[in-house]
């Protein structure tokens, strides 16, 4: 049998590619209603959870219980990652700056970098792997036993009791971490350049501190607040949207580690660059 | 137990106060490609007790969620002790759920909590003095039966303890309306009986209005056939032929309201579905 090209709906091949063009659109248009939804509904879950500290009920006691297992339980990663991060530093400009003649500038290199960039970030994807995970398996885990349900049975917003004070706990104790990451990334650079290196430690802490403007400080104090605020909003809300069962906690915990690790890098590009601009 | 809750006439229907406790009026909802129920239609009045019926999956515990404002529906209204709900926004809904009990099909204890701070949950939102509390929660264990596991972690009970911990922690704050989701679900007849001995006690003692959602028959029927005696602190048969009058019943078949009315006229309908789920 012939088919012309006008009667192509008579045509096997032209149907069943048409109708795999259908469906494709299909996927592509859910696809991205999906993605919008998500944002919209992120973007409320996040407003209302950063307003509910300025209304009460608030829970101070979850803020601190919270706070202890961020701050606290997260002390020793982020100290570790800091120091090593440091050292590493130190290492890989030592080799270049000594073809140069510049090794003196190795304590400016590692404070600068540290306080800038990689104590915020690499505090915030440790944090994020840690406590993001945690809140969505334990928030999904509420979800799928059905006692986010009850919570709410009795009265209680799951959003002021259990979102506002990890959100707060949160932005406050990443922004006490990055400092701690901070000072032993440089403690580890030094570490490397006495120890290791065998320059001058004196000259060391000397640069590492002269050459640090308000700027350097300003951008590495600003970013894990958004950071902080990021890990735990997106922990929640995947916690909270949990569907499925355990496979479903799962899911919404690889989410959750996944979303919020990619946005912190990508807030931090912005936020790089509006710095840059404003503080040059 | 009064014998005016008791009727041999087994055409005499429930006690029907004034204004209903709860109100479902043409309700209807859906979950993305599957609608749950289909034009929903009852009342609960006040000192009445609802056995809501149907095989799995046709919505009993959507309806129950309904009813307390835990869903909101596609259509219709739902009214709560006088308030219609449907529309009402969450924060206004916290103070209304207050009086009601709610029993989760698996108890829903929170696992980081004692039996303790679990029962006394609500109690300590309210900032109620811990002596106060001590003093309630017993209170509350001791109506189920369960005083020795005071300090205990949810992780550390059986499956019927941790319904007779829900059942506590529902009843601790004196409810208007007790939701019952399918209490019984995956217990041995044994463990059913004790819990449905439970809900009998309850409903004779207190006389609070509830809504039970099962798929036993047989729990349905002993709330129906059985009293609370408080001398003998048990539950025991009604006379041959009587029945309670304010336990009623409702079924559920594919989301629709199939039947609304009494043990007698359950047993005697002529509807195929619900013949078939008797027999």
């Amino acid at each position: 049998m012939r088919y012309s090209v006008q009667d192509g709906s008579k045509n096997p091949t032209f149907r069943n590619l048409h109708c795999g063009n259908q469906m494709a659109f299909q996927s592509i248009e859910n696809t991205a209603k999906n993605i919008v939804g998500t944002v919209q509904d992120y973007s409320l879950f996040a407003w209302r959870g950063a307003t509910n500290l300025f209304r009460p009920p608030i829970y101070w006691p979850d803020f601190l219980i919270q706070a202890d297992i961020i701050g606290v339980g997260s002390a020793s990663i982020v100290l570790l990652s800091g120091f090593f991060t440091g050292g590493v530093l130190a290492l890989q400009s030592a080799a270049t700056l000594s073809q140069f003649g510049a090794t003196s500038v190795t304590g400016r290199f590692v404070s600068t970098s540290m306080i800038r960039e990689l104590g915020p970030v690499l505090t915030g994807i440790m944090v994020s792997g840690r406590n993001a995970s945690s809140m969505a398996s334990e928030l999904g885990s509420m979800v799928v036993t059905e006692q986010i349900d009850a919570m709410r049975a009795l009265g209680v917003d799951p959003m002021r009791k259990l979102v506002t004070p990890r959100i707060f706990a949160c932005v406050t104790m990443l922004f006490f971490l990055t400092i701690v990451a901070n000072f032993f990334g440089i403690l580890g650079g030094a570490a490397v350049t006495v120890f290791m290196n065998h320059q001058n430690g004196t000259q060391y802490f000397s640069m590492a501190y002269e050459y640090l403007r308000l700027g350097d400080i300003m951008q590495g104090l600003i970013k894990p607040i958004f950071s902080g605020f990021i890990i735990a909003s997106i922990g929640c809300f995947y916690g909270l949207r949990t569907t499925g069962g355990t496979e479903g906690v799962g899911r919404s915990t690889i989410k959750a580690v996944v979303v919020s690790s990619v946005l912190i890098i990508f807030v931090d590009f912005l936020l790089t660059q509006i710095m840059l601009t404003v503080v040059p | 137990m009064t014998a005016s809750a008791i009727s041999a006439d087994p055409n005499r229907s429930p006690a029907a106060g004034p204004e209903p406790i709860v109100e479902f009026r043409n309700v209807s909802i859906s979950f993305p490609g599957n609608s749950v129920l289909d034009d929903v239609s009852f009342k609960v009045g006040p000192n009445e007790s609802r056995v809501l019926l149907g095989p799995a999956g046709v919505g009993k515990s959507v309806l129950l969620k309904l009813a307390n404002g835990l869903l909101c529906p596609d259509s219709g209204a739902i009214h709560l002790f006088g308030h219609e709900i449907s529309q009402m926004p969450e924060k206004e809904l916290f103070s209304l759920r207050t009086r009601t009990g709610f029993v989760f099909q698996e108890g829903a204890l929170f696992d980081s909590l004692t039996v303790r701070d679990n029962i006394a949950y609500q109690l300590i939102q309210e900032e109620v003095a811990d002596d106060e509390i001590d003093v309630r929660v017993r209170e509350s264990l001791r109506f189920v039966g369960l005083e020795q596991t005071f300090s205990l972690y949810p992780g550390s009970l059986s499956g019927g303890m941790r319904r007779r911990v829900a059942i506590a922690r529902a009843l601790i704050h004196t409810p208007d309306l007790l939701l019952y989701d399918s209490p019984t679900g995956g217990l041995d007849p044994v463990t059913s009986t004790t819990i449905i001995e439970l809900i009998v006690k309850q409903r004779d003692v207190y006389r609070t209005p509830s809504i039970l959602v099962t798929h036993r028959l047989q729990d349905a029927f002993t709330m129906c056939s059985h009293r609370f005696e408080p001398a003998e602190d048990r539950m025991v048969p009604l006379p041959k032929g009587q029945y309670d009058v304010n336990t009623t019943f409702l079924m559920l078949s594919e989301g629709r309201l199939i039947f609304d009315g009494t043990l007698h006229e359950l047993v005697n309908s002529d509807n195929p579905l619900v013949r078939e789920f008797i027999e």
